[in-house]
């Protein structure tokens, strides 16, 4: 029996020895981390190293009323690139470019009336000229000012205006949005001992935001003719009780959108961590 | 009396015996080669960590190149390198890199880890040039 006991306390010496030395040899050769911040460089869209300047020239901008959009898009625009690009902003008077595709307008439907000029018929318009409707509420509105973009001649001139620079123009529709029905939302319970618990619940809610699609189109201002373009569509909706002002929304959604129009003209850094091992 | 714990083994020559094997199939794996070019391979890759959390990446990639060399079997100085490609802006060296290290450690989940959140970047990317 005292052997038994013996070997019984040997064999616990063994086991704890044999974790000890586990426990030493997972320290000396076990694995290492080493958390690191990196920064991943992603190439811009578009090679712009043919220009120094940009214009950001103007947008076709439609939706609400509340604020001007062509203005407030400009004016951010510039603000972005004065800071994130390498390419000198130009200064200059933000262009009504509603004003100037419907002049081009009634200049092509005066071309179509005397026989000159190429214009597209449409089998609702007696003129031959695609009517640009005068107030722009929705993307449907919007589409034959698309036609503006595609005028090299008159984006050439511009180019030669200003010395040639890359051209930032395009479309923006900023409009309201309300929308009802079923969403989900986390709401707090308590079981019978006061235990907190988080649980997805679906309410029916009256929401209302607004919605921003803006189109950028970049133009070579040497030969006026389109590089690249984009469009991005988001959404922001509230509570209906809430009341949000359009700027902010407009600001808060433009956020969202700027990242990606920096990306077409630099390269853009995404910050990031990494495990290192040994 | 009935004694549970028995460490006198039945057999104490066949346990001789595979520990002798055991033994053999260590040294013949430690051999002063192979040891000396994991060994050098590993202070490589510590050097890189060091020179890489101060910043100094280019010399990373040179220290964890160099470590793959000596060592092609090391996941660990693989996962590493492909960090600092990815810093670097070399994407598809950085997926080949990764891609080896989980090759050789396919269990790892550092490694997973890393490489997961290198492919959003990566696959953003693609999608860019496919637009272009």
């Amino acid at each position: 029996m005292t052997a038994c006991l013996s070997r019984k306390k040997n064999a616990r010496l063994a086991l704890a020895g044999l974790a000890l030395a586990c426990a030493a040899a997972t320290i000396a050769c076990g694995v290492e981390l080493y958390e690191v911040p990196v920064e991943t460089p992603i190439p811009a869209k578009l090679d712009v190293s043919a220009f120094q300047r940009v214009l950001v020239a103007g947008f076709v901008a439609g939706g609400t009323e509340d604020i001007d959009t062509n203005q407030e898009t400009v004016r951010l625009l510039r603000s972005q690139l004065r800071t994130k690009s390498e390419l000198r902003v130009i200064d200059a008077d933000v262009m009504q470019l509603v004003d100037v595709a419907q002049e081009q307008n009634k200049a092509a439907a005066n071309d179509a009336a005397s026989g000159e000029g190429l214009t597209v018929r449409t089998p609702s318009d007696n003129t031959g000229v695609t009517a640009l409707p005068q107030k722009i509420k929705d993307e449907k509105d919007l589409e034959p000012y698309d036609r503006l973009f595609a005028n090299t001649a008159y984006w050439k001139r511009i180019g030669e205006e200003y010395q040639n620079p890359l051209i930032v123009t395009g479309s923006v529709l900023f409009t309201p949005r309300s929308s009802s029905g079923l969403v989900t939302r986390e709401t707090e319970v308590y079981d019978g001992l006061g235990r907190r618990r988080v649980v997805p619940t679906r309410v029916y809610m009256e929401r209302k935001g607004f919605l921003l699609r803006p189109k950028f189109v970049f133009i070579d201002g040497r030969t006026g003719a389109t590089i690249y373009s984009e469009t991005r569509k988001e959404e922001l909706l509230y509570n209906a009780q809430q009341e949000t002002p359009a700027l902010s929304s407009y600001f808060e959604l433009m956020d969202r959108i700027v990242p990606d129009f920096l990306g077409a003209l630099s390269t853009q850094k995404i910050k990031g961590t990494r495990v290192l091992l040994k | 009396m009935h004694c549970s714990l028995r460490y006198s083994d039945n057999h104490p020559v066949m346990r001789r015996r595979d520990v002798a094997l055991l033994v053999t199939a260590l040294s013949l794996l430690a051999s002063p080669a192979f040891a000396d070019r994991r060994e050098e391979a590993r202070s490589q890759v510590d050097f890189g960590i060091n020179v890489a959390q101060r910043g100094l990446w280019r010399e990373a990639i040179y220290r964890w190149e160099k470590a793959v060399e000596l060592d092609p079997t090391y996941a660990a100085a693989y996962n590493d390198l492909g960090i600092a490609y990815e810093h670097e802006g070399l994407l598809d060296k950085a997926r080949k890199a990764y891609d080896k290290a989980l090759e050789l450690d396919p269990n790892n989940s550092q490694i997973r880890q890393n490489y997961d959140l290198f492919k959003e970047i990566n696959d953003r990317v693609s999608q860019q040039k496919e637009k272009r």
